[in-house]
């Protein structure tokens, strides 16, 4: 497995390797040490290849991704997996703000927290998050699904639209238009499957509340200013 | 005995005027404010009110038709590693598929093509008619992401990180229900029929240290091969255009008020933003102040009409001009040959703006199977590639004029003003004199 280490690599060469990967090759491997914080690590990847950062990332690892499974054994900074189309992206640590922020698709799994905008303008992508998120999460999220085993901050789901939010524990408070909703046998079969995906078995879909989009602000009406 | 006296003549307010008058009672009617497309209607100082002097007993011109007159451009010369090239400094704006019919977008590539230059995506993702017909497509990255792709962005010419634009300086948008086909709702992951909201910030960064990161992370995406342009309104274009230096672009594009809109409030439109012609000169300055002018490349938009607004904007220090609204008149909108069809909608032919609601008798603005099919992008291609030919033409023949070899010779130096709002916008001289307001103490 070839090793890359920042300390003494340019991430431009990091990076231009993970490009130069065939799209339609065999699985590839590649390690990388001493991120000590680099942003735009591992991005725009499209091609099947396994990617595990030892250390913490800054800014945007894995933004754009395809394809790719990556792993970050630290913790990761804000836009983590931003717009991410498809693949794996599993942070062992902490994320900051704006994970998986307008991502299309694949997915994401944080196994300690995330901060505020968790899931902002999310367009299809699966965000699983071991610990509790921040205020403003799927903030205008279009799509997807949010799996949060912890607690959510202020004003989740603000404006939002058809994506999923499955919270087992606290929500601080609902953001313009979002609401409870049912959890129905489909919710259960969906939210085990995401559940499973992201290597999760000791915790039931039964245990979770499911929110989502009241959608009376879908079409604009003179009425609902107040809501804004 | 009856006695008339003379009566004055009925006299409406300055201040209450019709238009004002059919605003409150709409305002009463319904309960929400006006909505429409285009840029601001109010009159501005403008290209206009500037004039060039010509050559004399110190300058000397060049021969129309037979000595050249460059007028090639090349943006992203600072970092990319494949900068574009244009043969003529006038790009075509953003303006998204789904705000314009998939032919009008055809049209605009088409037009853009033949005439060796570029035009740009909008709000709403890359379709194939725009990308198989466009040469050179600048890819718009904004706040909303819908239809954001790495597959696009790696197939685009250059990347325009949208922060602004003149006609709404920090506002978002909105395509209401009534244009979203099922090919709009698919491309912006939404359901059909709701209004879709174009958020106005960023949703992954926030400043413009931020905005350098992901920059940062752009470049990595894509190799580093592709221009970075950044768009703003014409807000503070000092700062902004200091920023946006410092935050890595390779272009700045500059939006003042006259640019257009697909939809916003008019009260925005009228009311937030600065004029394009007190844009540039503040840009330039701190392009120049940083050392970074020419070499960050500067487009310059809102309000460029014809040959003589291209070559004030260059002579003012801009590298290139922007088209929106001009290029959708050039394809068909607004034309009075549907007249009538404008007339049904409580309007007339040079006044119709409500594009949001997608009965564009033009078929430009609209979703509609049936309308959009009066635009044929052949011909309205060339039609645009026509007008691009002309506003070329014109600026050459000022550029001449004034004895320059290339279009981006032409400088303040060649410029008076026709009055002092103007000259102190433009930072050149009130015509007849050598004042210029705001310089040298007064």
């Amino acid at each position: 497995m070839p090793v890359l280490d920042l300390a003494t690599t340019e991430l431009r060469a990091l990076n231009a390797s993970l490009h130069a990967l065939d799209k339609n090759g065999e699985n590839a491997e590649f390690e990388v040490i001493n991120p000590r914080g680099a942003h735009a690590v591992a991005v725009g990847i499209d091609a099947p290849v396994d990617v595990h950062i030892k250390g913490s990332v800054g800014y945007y690892c894995a933004g754009m991704n395809e394809t790719a499974n990556i792993t970050v054994h630290g913790h990761a900074g804000p836009g983590v997996a931003e717009n991410m189309m498809s693949g794996k992206v599993v942070i062992k640590g902490d994320a900051s703000q704006y994970a998986g922020a307008t991502a299309h698709g694949g997915l994401l799994v944080i196994e300690g927290n995330a901060s505020s905008r968790c899931g902002i303008s999310m367009k299809g992508i699966d965000i699983v998050v071991k610990g509790n998120i921040g205020h403003m999460s799927a903030f205008m999220a279009q799509s997807g699904n949010l799996v949060v085993l912890g607690d959510a901050g202020d004003a989740l789901g603000d404006s939002l639209y058809e994506a999923r939010l499955f919270v087992r524990g606290k929500v601080k408070s609902l953001g313009a238009d979002c609401i409870k909703k049912d959890m129905r046998p489909e919710h259960i079969e969906l939210l085990g499957k995401l559940l499973s995906d992201a290597g999760i078995t000791d915790v039931k879909p039964e245990e979770f509340t499911r929110y989502g989009s009241a959608r009376q602000l879908y079409n604009f009406n003179i009425d609902n200013a107040d809501a804004y | 005995m009856s006695h008339k006296h003379p009566v004055t003549t009925p006299r409406k307010s300055a201040t209450f005027d019709d238009y004002t008058l059919s605003e409150i009672r709409r305002a009463a009617a319904t309960g929400i404010y006006d909505i429409r497309g285009s840029g601001t209607k109010r009159k501005v100082p403008h290209f206009d009110d500037l004039l060039f002097l010509g050559a004399s007993m110190s300058r000397y011109p060049l021969e129309g038709y037979r000595e050249k007159c460059e007028t090639s451009v090349t943006l992203g010369t600072r970092f990319a590693k494949k900068p574009i090239e244009l043969k003529i400094p006038i790009t075509i704006a953003g303006m998204s598929f789904g705000s314009l019919s998939g032919p009008a977008k055809e049209a605009l590539g088409r037009g853009a093509t033949l005439a060796g230059t570029s035009t740009t995506t909008g709000d709403g993702g890359m379709t194939e008619e725009e990308r198989g017909h466009s040469e050179t497509l600048v890819y718009q990255y904004l706040p909303s992401r819908y239809g954001m792709n790495p597959r696009d962005l790696k197939r685009a010419d250059a990347i325009e990180i949208v922060i602004g634009q003149g006609a709404k300086p920090g506002g978002g948008g909105m395509l209401l229900g009534q244009k979203i086909s099922d090919r709009v709702a698919h491309m912006r992951n939404l359901p059909k029929g709701i209004d879709q909201r174009s958020a106005c910030r960023h949703p992954d960064w926030t400043g413009p240290d931020d905005l350098e990161i992901k920059i940062q992370e752009l470049r990595e995406i894509t190799d580093w091969e592709k221009p970075i342009f950044i768009k703003v309104g014409g807000a503070r274009p000092y700062y902004d255009v200091a920023l946006a230096v410092k935050a890595g672009a390779d272009v700045i594009v500059l939006d003042g008020m006259q640019g257009g809109t697909a939809a916003t409030q008019e009260v925005f439109i009228e009311h937030v933003g600065q004029p394009t012609l007190a844009c540039i000169r503040p840009a330039v300055k701190a392009l120049q102040d940083m050392g970074m002018h020419r070499k960050v490349q500067l487009i310059v938009s809102g309000g460029i009409r014809n040959g003589a607004d291209v070559a004030k904007a260059l002579a003012l220090g801009a590298d290139a001009v922007s088209i929106g609204t001009a290029a959708l008149v050039a394809i068909g909108d607004n034309d009075p040959k549907w007249e009538e069809d404008y007339n049904a909608l409580g309007t007339t032919a040079g006044a119709y703006d409500d594009w949001h609601e997608g009965r564009d008798p033009a078929g430009i603005t609209t979703q509609d199977a049936d309308l959009m099919k009066r635009v044929d992008p052949i011909a309205a291609g060339r039609r645009l590639a026509n007008y691009l030919k002309v506003m070329t033409l014109e600026a050459q023949t000022i550029a001449r004029a004034c004895g320059k070899n290339h279009v981006h010779n032409l400088e303040p130096e060649d410029l008076c003003a026709l009055n002092i709002e103007a000259a102190a916008m433009a930072g050149v001289p009130l015509a007849g004199t050598s004042w210029i307001p705001g310089q040298g103490g007064f």
